[in-house]
């Protein structure tokens, strides 16, 4: 079988065909198209030029630490034994924290305002996420890895944090509290 | 070869014959027919038990209403909407799109008869599984939550079915290439055929992380699963998962909807750039939904959040191409002045609206997945109600409701009957639309607040900031109702039109003709075999390296969990 079976036919009466005319709108559409494509192209390089700029120049990344837990005995594992949160001799503080089935370990952390706080967690059952509402602080908690972020919390207030990862039936009651301490500056 | 294609005009529309009486113009009619309809059911079924969601994370007493079962509802939901009403309807228009394009039968029509009954096995064993409260892991199944193994055969036979339809694809695309050596492909041929490809390239993810992990540690063959390699596994597939919804309403973009209009193809050219560009990137981008996991370094994510811009660059031109093209179609129609040709398009035509309002929906989405790329924004709407506002302004419009008017324009062209409850199929697309605007935006509002996706209800105990956004969710609850009223009509146009209207003749199957004259031959856009080898090059780039590296890490997995 070959092309002529399917019968290809000029447009009926629709105005614009080849010849003369069509060979006057070829030139335009082309005209036309270059500019789109440039522009379009331009807006796309801008864009990655943005956010490579900003995780170049202002070390902007999201939560990619490297480090394996055994997820069955988190629990007792040194690094987890005790959740909490610790202020380091160099004056930052660090928030030890697991995510299970359906609460935040601790469920309330107070942390103080305007310092760098780093977030270490785990699960040791199911992945869950960490999700500080109003703030940027926002993460995925997987068993078998540790997260690790940190963050400066600027105004002192209480926020709400809740796991926006799917866990089971307990989801939607899964959450936590952030009070930030201190004076507004 | 050139002499019958005089007319400058090649691939640009082919006319089936109209058999008067006989339902359609091709033996596969039946084929395309089944597989359309079970995209139909599976989206009957997945309105219905979404509007039950809708209403539920408003907080709204219901019968039945518990945890256990809007957990279940929304996994049924995702999979039959997502996966199953999408794929089979991907199917489906695949074969129309290509029989009719290339003006001739499919080859081993059998071999898509096998698939379609594969891939509805698969789809009833995974219902079958979700239904039965043993699977509520929805359609993402993150282990470590572990879903029954029917569940995970069943995914896996629709997948395998899917692969059978890529082969009919191929092989009947490669037979009229045989015929046809050196000729251009017909544009929405080539749309199609990018469809296949990068389908083929997503599945090899998820059929990895469901054969090698999933089947067997589900049917306690092996311990543990380690789930950030899943999930790497899923997204690989997940994200060019989108552009196979994507491509082929793409196609009707391009090739249906100037025609519908009355216009032609503004630059073809231009549109087959933009499925060469879908193949070459739609895969090395998976990370940028993994970019708050542990576990991945972070130069890869910000790798693959460049691709993911990269993307963005043949839906520009798409969204150029296809107003332009409708432009044309207005002024064909006699409109003066800047936006006179707006009102000159058919919008009370079903798929016209359908597509036109998908368009739109898509700018507003298209938008929103901008920032959800932004490597640095994403934390503020990662996993909140943004989320699932923007893929249902996405895959739940831009994709649904083009094939929603694609199914008016299609169902009389396949079997002859004119459509049933025309006023119904007019409004629809308007009703879809508005209850779209409800939802979507308030998704995006309350997940700019904070608001989780994925909830039973979103009170949290009465803590202060859940009582901001439960002021709004009432509003996406309209939304809801509004959403599957529209949906309830299409399948009434549907069923309605399939049982009660009579046979007559089938109008033809035709597509948009290109505006500028376009070349007759092979041009480099058409070398398809030469961009899948590029496409696997740069998925081996993206992927070999970070998986590369997890194998090497000291890792522990994970043993299931069932917690519904
Ligand atoms: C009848 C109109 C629809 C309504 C009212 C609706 C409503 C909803 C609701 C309320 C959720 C659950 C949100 C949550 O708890 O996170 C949801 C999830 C979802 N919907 Fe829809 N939806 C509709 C149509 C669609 C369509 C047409 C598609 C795609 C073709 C779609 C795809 C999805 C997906 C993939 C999910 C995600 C499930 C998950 O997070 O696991 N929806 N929808
Ligand atoms: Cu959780
Ligand atoms: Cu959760």
């Amino acid at each position: 079988m070959n092309r002529s079976e399917a019968k290809v036919s000029e447009g009926e009466g629709r105005g614009v065909g080849g010849g003369e005319e069509g060979r006057g709108v070829g030139a335009r559409v082309e005209l036309y198209e270059k500019i789109w494509m440039w522009g379009a192209a331009g807006l796309v390089v801008v864009f990655i030029g943005a956010v490579v700029y900003t995780a170049a120049a202002g070390a902007v990344h999201p939560p990619s630490h490297v480090e394996t837990i055994d997820p069955q005995t988190a629990r007792t594992d040194p690094r987890f034994a005790s959740p909490g949160v610790t202020e380091r001799p160099d004056g930052t503080v660090e928030v030890v924290l697991l995510a299970q089935m359906y609460a935040f370990l601790p469920t309330e952390i107070r942390v103080p305002a305007g310092r760098p706080v780093t977030f270490r967690m785990t699960s040791p059952d199911v992945i869950h996420g960490f999700q500080v509402v109003g703030t940027n602080a926002n993460a995925m908690v997987m068993p078998g890895y540790v997260t690790e972020f940190t963050v400066t919390f600027p105004q002192p207030g209480e926020h709400l944090i809740v796991c926006n990862e799917y866990c089971g039936l307990g989801h939607h009651v899964m959450h936590g509290k952030l009070v930030v301490e201190g004076e507004a500056p | 070869m050139s002499a019958d294609r005089s007319g400058a005009l090649p691939t640009a529309r082919t006319t089936l014959e109209p058999r008067v009486g006989a339902p359609a113009a091709s033996p596969s009619y039946r084929l395309e027919l089944a597989n359309l309809s079970v995209a139909v059911a599976a989206f009957g079924v997945g309105a219905a038990m979404a509007v039950m969601q809708a209403l539920s994370r408003a907080n709204l007493a219901l019968p039945l209403r518990s945890p256990g079962v809007y957990y279940l509802s929304v996994t049924a939901h995702g999979v039959l909407m997502a996966l199953v009403f999408t794929t089979f309807f991907i199917m489906g228009l695949g074969y129309v799109v290509l029989r009719a394009a290339l003006g001739r039968d499919l080859v081993s029509e059998r071999l898509g008869w096998i698939s379609f009954w594969v891939a509805l096995a698969g789809t009833a064993a995974a219902t079958a599984a979700i239904l039965s409260g043993t699977s509520s892991v929805l359609y993402t199944f993150y282990p470590p939550l572990q879903a029954h193994p029917a569940f995970y055969i069943g995914a896996a036979l629709l997948v395998v079915g899917s692969w059978g339809w890529c082969v009919v694809m191929v092989r009947t695309y490669r037979h009229w290439r045989r015929d046809n050596p050196g000729t251009a492909i017909p544009l929405p041929v080539h749309g199609m055929l990018a469809t296949v490809i990068i389908w083929l390239l997503a599945t090899v993810g998820v059929a990895a992380e469901v054969v090698l992990l999933l089947i067997p540690w589900s049917l306690g063959l092996r311990e543990t699963v380690d789930p950030v390699l899943a999930r790497t596994l899923f997204w690989w597939f997940g994200h060019p998962l989108v552009y196979f919804w994507l491509l082929p309403a793409y196609v009707v973009w391009y090739s249906v909807l100037p025609r519908v209009a009355g216009g032609r193809l503004f630059s073809d050219p231009l549109a087959r750039l933009a499925f060469v560009l879908f193949i070459l990137f739609s895969t090395p981008v998976g990370l940028h939904h993994q970019f708050l996991d542990p576990g991945i370094p972070a130069g890869w994510k910000l790798a693959h959040t460049v691709s993911t811009y990269v993307i963005l660059f043949p839906s520009f031109l798409t969204a150029f191409t296809v107003i332009a093209s409708l432009e044309v179609a207005g002024r064909l129609k006699g409109a003066a002045g800047w936006f006179d040709w707006i009102t000159k398009l058919p919008w009370s035509d079903p798929l016209y609206s359908s597509v036109a309002l998908a368009m739109l929906t898509f700018a507003v989405g298209g938008f929103g997945g901008a920032v959800n790329a932004a490597y640095a924004m994403n934390a503020m709407v990662h996993n909140t109600a943004w989320v699932q506002g923007h893929f249902h302004l996405t895959v739940g419009t831009a994709a649904a409701l083009t094939f929603m008017g694609t199914s008016y324009w299609l169902l009389p062209r396949l079997t002859g009957k004119e459509l049933r409850f025309k006023g119904a199929a007019q409004v629809q697309p308007y009703l879809w639309f508005a209850g779209m605007v409800m939802f979507g935006v308030v998704n995006h509002v309350t997940g700019i607040m904070g608001m989780p996706r994925r909830l039973y209800e979103a009170s949290y105990v009465g803590a202060e900031a859940a009582a901001r956004w439960s002021e709004w969710t009432a509003i996406s609850a309209v939304g809801g109702v509004v959403l599957f009223v529209s949906a309830m009509l299409y399948i009434a146009v549907m069923v309605g039109t399939w049982l009660w209207s009579k046979p007559g003749a089938a109008p033809a199957i035709e597509f948009a003709e290109p505006l500028s004259p376009l070349r007759e031959d092979r041009g480099v856009w058409d070398r398809l075999g030469l961009w899948t080898i590029l496409a696997i090059a740069l998925v081996a780039i993206a992927y070999f390296y970070p998986i590369g590296q997890l194998l090497r890490t000291e890792r522990f997995g994970s043993p299931g969990f069932r917690p519904f």
